[in-house]
């Protein structure tokens, strides 16, 4: 039934396919992989053949009169002009189909508000411009970024065939699971949505808002934020990927086994080459986006790092540490400390003291971020690495 | 009546310091209801250009995916501007203007009751478009945070011009104010003898009950904006979470009065095709009572449905449930009307004018936006379509047809009255069909990417979505352009053309066709009798 | 209108006039009003709704000494904590979990860091979810209910003692009660 309705609305909208890319002329809505997402679906086809078939009529009855009352086909007006029993007939119709049409989108609704007996919890939370994820009692919790490279959006490379809806960590669920979303925001209102899931929950700062969902079949499904939430809105995607059982377990202990790692790396001794190594990675992820791959900034809302005082002066290195870690009240700066770990904070503040020619050779390692957290205070750790020649590291 | 007339034309003639002072200054301190309306359509004109240039800007950079003209952050403030200003600088003083042309005509008054506050209400307005424009060039930007301003993007997030933003609305809520005071005083109190409520014209009729959701919301849209100021500015928390405020408290206010201003800009739409719709079909209309009570109906519900704008905001489920309930509900007093229309048209005896195709295709375009309405208030559907471009194709096409084109009908259809000339009939077709094909091609792809999932106020989409954005800018470029020859026709038409009678639309009905054409500066110092 | 035409119009449409003109005012005044009405009536309207999650804020209400332990019945109480982004402190609970009775007072702490050089105020903002259990968890002991101040580099400990409902529906199992934590240093 719903297939036929499908490709009588692909008829009636007049569209064959016939572009290179089927997926370029879709026109409808996904029917997703979980039973709420079809009964979604159901609900808008049955909704919109209701809609075509009184437009049918409707537009029938006034194309006809077009074409036939006309005064150049010799019409002459009836005066009829009220009937009390018609006005009657057509308000009931349309009131008792309004009360049938309501009666399953009731239910599918009830359905979409049951958040018992959920198997997973995860905390989604959204950020000017990344989504993070928190999976309950899991001790796993990553950034999601756009993955997509800057050079795809501004026209210099072809586009990748996800342009724009690629992340560099997705959300990772199992199937068959019922899996609970707690929604919740860390600055403006975003919208967490994925088509697929049939799942648009508004993430609001301050409080916390429930989704839940039980997908079918393993795959990929993509999304975007659905709520402006400021400069870059459109670059802020979803990508969900559901595993079978067993890998979405080894996917988990994986990423434990990663985090693990991750700590480790804050006890290395760090060279100034592979801070900044990192650094750069960092700080295209988490910084690029509002101070430019080329840190120029965008004045006044987002001040260039390239030859400002705090990123080139040596007293100023405690200021920067401060900025970076803990943000600025009444700007757009997050404060990163709960971001980043140790590695990418010290990567990320070595990186911009010596990028794009600020040369200043000074190196923050993990060990003093680790100490700054402890106290609160820059200290330089006097055993760090000396670099005599540090004014040959430019870039 | 052919009596009145004539009492009109030579009080003109006999008192000449009655007629407009000279230069400048007539416009400046006139309180001509006749005046006033026509700044207020030129006015509304200028700023639907803008406001035009600024949708030519969006489909510009929207039609390759990829960045390509302007930058995220100027984008997002070309959504916003474009929105604010076709919502507050062109629809609403479009119909303000209308209305101070024609209710004082229709209903046998000399002017409006209050014609000095009319100067102001209309003199506000360029200031405050002004200060609102001039945003743009302030540093960090104009106001980028979307048409609705959800708190705390436009509060704690917010571009410093955000203060002049809430200024300009303020003035923009007074001078609407203002207008539907007066308004209401004159449909109220200087209707001629004999013309009772139930014999107004509809436009009348609508007016009314439009005026009365403008003083009734306007000053909440003013508390929410005062709101946002002194977050901004004095340290409350209204909207700021983290003071105990709530910002969703902020979208149950805007919506509530968000909600009946999109009826404020319906209404009147109604009103004009409930007058032109006969007029060409030589018929009186079908269920004037129904009308009425329809329109109330509507207005009424319009105060209990805002809170279908945030179906997935996480409202309790029976919040949801009422809501949907009530929202559905309107579809019967909107079905009423259309179906009223579509009588009126049933054996009649047709012609298509120029008027009479913009009244014709906003039945047919309306009621397709009211459907796409009807399919947005089932709330569980709405989380599938929230925010997506199928919410933007939904409220074109209830304004663009519903507002933009009654608007043009009630100019073609009405000037002849004003300037005393019959507008150029062939190019105003060509008008027509450009912006009937271009609105169409603009807006009806979106549906069709909205519901493969492209959200709304992006710069940049993913590229399954670049034909029907290619489509739909194409279709934008078209009807924008179609613009300029509307204001060539105006302008040809006040110039001159083949003399227009006092009544030139054979079915016409009302008040004002009694009067000759050009209407005389002064017209009904003598209130006629009205059977 | 010019002054003539003005004396011609007669006195009574006048009065009417001004009366209308008065009482549409009032309205438009009554309506700004009715705006910033908005604000509490909504707290109200959340407190009887637990709409939004907004809890209770007064914990007096609920007489956790008369409370009988419902003991057929257990209720997971999930944790979570959210740094709002300009937000620097450390801020987690030291268990994300804790199984109660409901009746009986479940008891655990929230840990605060202030990492920073500056003294700071910070303040925790309670959601609950399922809205419908909102009014169904009272938080005895709360470092919610007031702000809370760290000196540089201070770490507190600060316990939250509740108590679940006995009417709590049946059909919950799970409830998560969410602390986003706001920097309100300005404020004060």
């Amino acid at each position: 039934m719903m297939q036929q309705a499908k490709s009588l609305f692909l008829l009636l909208a007049g569209l064959a396919v016939t572009g290179s890319s089927r997926a370029a002329w879709e026109v409808n809505m996904t029917e997703g992989v979980t039973a709420v997402s079809r009964n979604i679906y159901g609900l808008h086809m049955t909704i919109l053949i209701i809609c075509v078939v009184i437009g049918l009529i409707v537009f029938g009855v006034m194309f006809y009169s077009i074409f036939k009352h006309r005064k150049s086909k010799g019409a002459v007006p009836h005066q009829f002009h009220e009937s009390t029993l018609v006005e009657i007939v057509w308000t009931s119709i349309p009131f008792l189909i309004l009360v049938l049409m309501a009666i399953p989108a009731t239910k599918t609704l009830v359905d979409i508000y049951n958040t018992d007996e959920a198997d997973i919890d995860i905390k989604i939370t959204g950020y000017q411009w990344k989504w993070q994820y928190e999976y309950v009692g899991e001790d796993v919790s990553f950034f999601s970024n756009l993955s997509t490279p800057r050079e795809q959006i501004l026209n210099v490379r072809e586009k990748n065939p996800n342009y724009l809806l690629e992340v560099d960590e997705p959300l990772v669920i199992p199937v068959g699971k019922k899996v609970r979303f707690l929604v919740t925001a860390a600055d403006v209102i975003h919208s967490w949505w994925v088509p697929a899931l049939a799942v648009k929950r508004d993430a609001i700062p301050g409080f916390i808002n429930e989704a839940w969902t039980n997908i079918e079949v393993p795959g990929t499904y993509r999304g975007q934020c659905a709520e402006l939430c400021g400069k870059d809105h459109g670059y802020m995607p979803i990508v969900v990927e559901a595993k079978s059982q067993e890998d979405y377990d080894a996917w988990l202990e994986a990423k434990k086994v990663e985090a693990e790692k991750e700590r480790e790396l804050t006890d290395k001794t760090w060279t100034m080459e592979e801070l900044m190594a990192r650094g750069e990675q960092a700080y295209n992820k988490a910084c690029a986006v509002c101070h430019q791959p080329n840190g120029a900034g965008m004045p006044p809302i987002f001040p260039a790092l390239k030859g400002s005082p705090m990123a080139t002066e040596a007293d100023q290195i405690g200021a920067h540490v401060d900025i970076v870690m803990n943000g600025k009240k009444g700007s757009a700066m997050q404060a990163f400390a709960g971001q980043l770990n140790e590695v990418d904070l010290a990567a990320v503040i070595t990186y911009e003291r010596n990028a794009w020619g600020n040369n200043t050779g000074e190196m923050v390692t993990p060990k003093e971020i680790v100490e700054y957290k402890k106290t609160g205070k820059y200290v330089e750790d006097p055993a760090k690495q000396a670099m005599p020649d540090n004014k040959q590291v430019s870039l | 009546m052919t009596s009145v007339t004539d009492t009109a034309s030579s009080h003109e003639h006999d008192e000449h310091h009655h007629g407009p002072a000279k230069g400048l200054m007539r416009w400046v301190l006139t309180t001509n209801h006749k005046d006033i309306g026509s700044m207020y359509l030129w006015f509304s004109f200028i700023m639907f250009l803008t406001g035009g240039a600024m949708a030519m800007i969006i489909r510009a950079e929207l039609f390759q995916p990829g960045l390509q003209i302007v930058e995220p952050a100027f984008f997002n403030q070309m959504t916003t501007m474009h929105g604010l200003i076709m919502v507050f600088g062109a629809v609403m003083p479009a119909f303000v203007g209308l209305a101070n042309w024609m209710i004082p005509m229709m209903i046998g008054a000399p002017d409006m009751a209050m014609p000095r506050m009319n100067n102001w209400s209309f003199w506000i307005l360029p200031f405050a478009a002004v200060m609102l424009v001039s945003t743009l060039f302030m540093e960090g930007g104009g106001p980028n945070f979307g048409w609705t301003f959800y708190a705390p993007l436009s509060t704690d997030y917010a571009p410093p011009s955000t203060t002049f933003f809430i200024f300009a609305i303020h003035m923009l809520g007074v001078s609407s104010i203002m207008g539907a005071i007066n308004i209401i005083a004159t449909i109220l109190n200087l209707r001629a003898p004999g013309m009772t409520m139930m014999k107004m014209p509809l436009f009348v009729w609508t007016w009314l009950i439009t005026a009365y959701l403008l003083i009734a919301v306007m000053p909440v849209l003013a508390g929410a904006v005062t709101m946002m100021l002194m977050d901004i500015h004095f340290g409350t928390s209204f909207f700021n979470a983290g003071g105990g405020g709530d910002p969703v408290l902020f979208q149950h206010i805007f919506w509530f009065f968000g909600h009946p201003e999109v009826y404020i800009m319906i209404l009147p739409s109604f009103g004009i095709v409930s007058a032109i719709i006969p007029a060409f079909a030589r018929k009186h209309l079908f269920g004037y009572t129904s009308m009425v009570y329809a329109t109330a109906s509507i207005a009424f519900l319009s105060f209990i449905v805002w809170a279908h704008h945030m179906f997935t905001v996480g409202i309790p489920l029976i919040g949801e449930l009422f809501f949907m309930y009530a929202t559905m509900l309107i579809a019967v007093p909107t079905g009423v009307k259309v179906f009223n229309w579509v009588t009126t048209m049933f054996r009649g005896s047709m012609t298509f004018e120029t008027p009479m195709l913009f009244s014709t295709a906003f039945v047919v375009l309306f009621t397709i936006g009211g459907f796409s309405g009807l399919m947005l208030s089932i709330a569980p559907a709405d989380f599938q379509y929230h925010d997506t471009y199928f919410v933007v194709a939904h409220f074109h096409y209830v304004l663009v047809p519903g507002a933009i084109f009654a608007i043009f009908a009630a100019c073609y259809y009405w000037l002849p009255k004003w300037t005393g000339h019959m507008y150029d009939e062939t190019l105003a077709k060509v008008h027509f069909w450009m912006s009937f094909i271009g609105m169409n091609l603009t807006f009806f792809p979106m549906h069709f990417v909205g519901l493969a999932g492209m959200p709304r106020r992006i710069p940049d989409y993913a590229l399954q979505f670049a034909n029907f954005n290619e489509i739909s800018s194409i279709g934008g470029f078209l009807f924008g352009t179609t613009q300029l020859l509307f204001l060539f026709i105006v302008i040809k038409c006040i110039r001159g053309g083949e003399k227009a009678e006092a009544k030139p639309w054979e079915g016409a009905e009302g008040l004002e066709w009694s009067v000759p054409s050009p209407a005389p500066y002064h017209t009904f110092t003598t209130p006629p009798d009205v059977k | 209108m010019s002054e003539q035409d003005r004396e011609e119009k007669p006195e009574a449409i006048e009065r009417s006039t001004r009366r209308t003109v008065i009482r549409s005012i009032l309205v438009a005044c009554g309506m700004f009003a009715f705006g910033f009405a908005m604000v509490p009536l909504y707290n109200v309207f959340c407190q009887v709704t637990g709409l939004n999650g907004k809890t209770d804020p007064d914990p007096y209400m609920y007489k956790a000494a008369e409370a009988k332990v419902d003991t057929s019945r257990d209720i997971k109480v999930q944790f979570v904590a959210t740094k709002n982004a300009g937000m620097s402190w450390d801020f987690s609970p030291s268990t994300p979990q804790v199984t109660v009775h409901p009746g009986e007072p479940g008891l655990l702490n929230f840990v605060a860091k202030n990492p920073t050089d500056k003294r700071m105020v910070g303040q925790a903002i309670p959601s609950v979810t399922p809205f419908e259990a909102t009014n169904f968890l009272h938080k005895v002991e709360c470092f919610c209910f007031t702000t809370q101040t760290l000196e540089p580099g201070e770490e507190k400990v600060m316990p939250l003692r509740i108590i679940v409902d006995q009417e709590l529906p049946k059909h919950i199992k799970k409830l998560t009660l969410s602390y986003t934590l706001f920097d309100v240093t300005h404020m004060n």
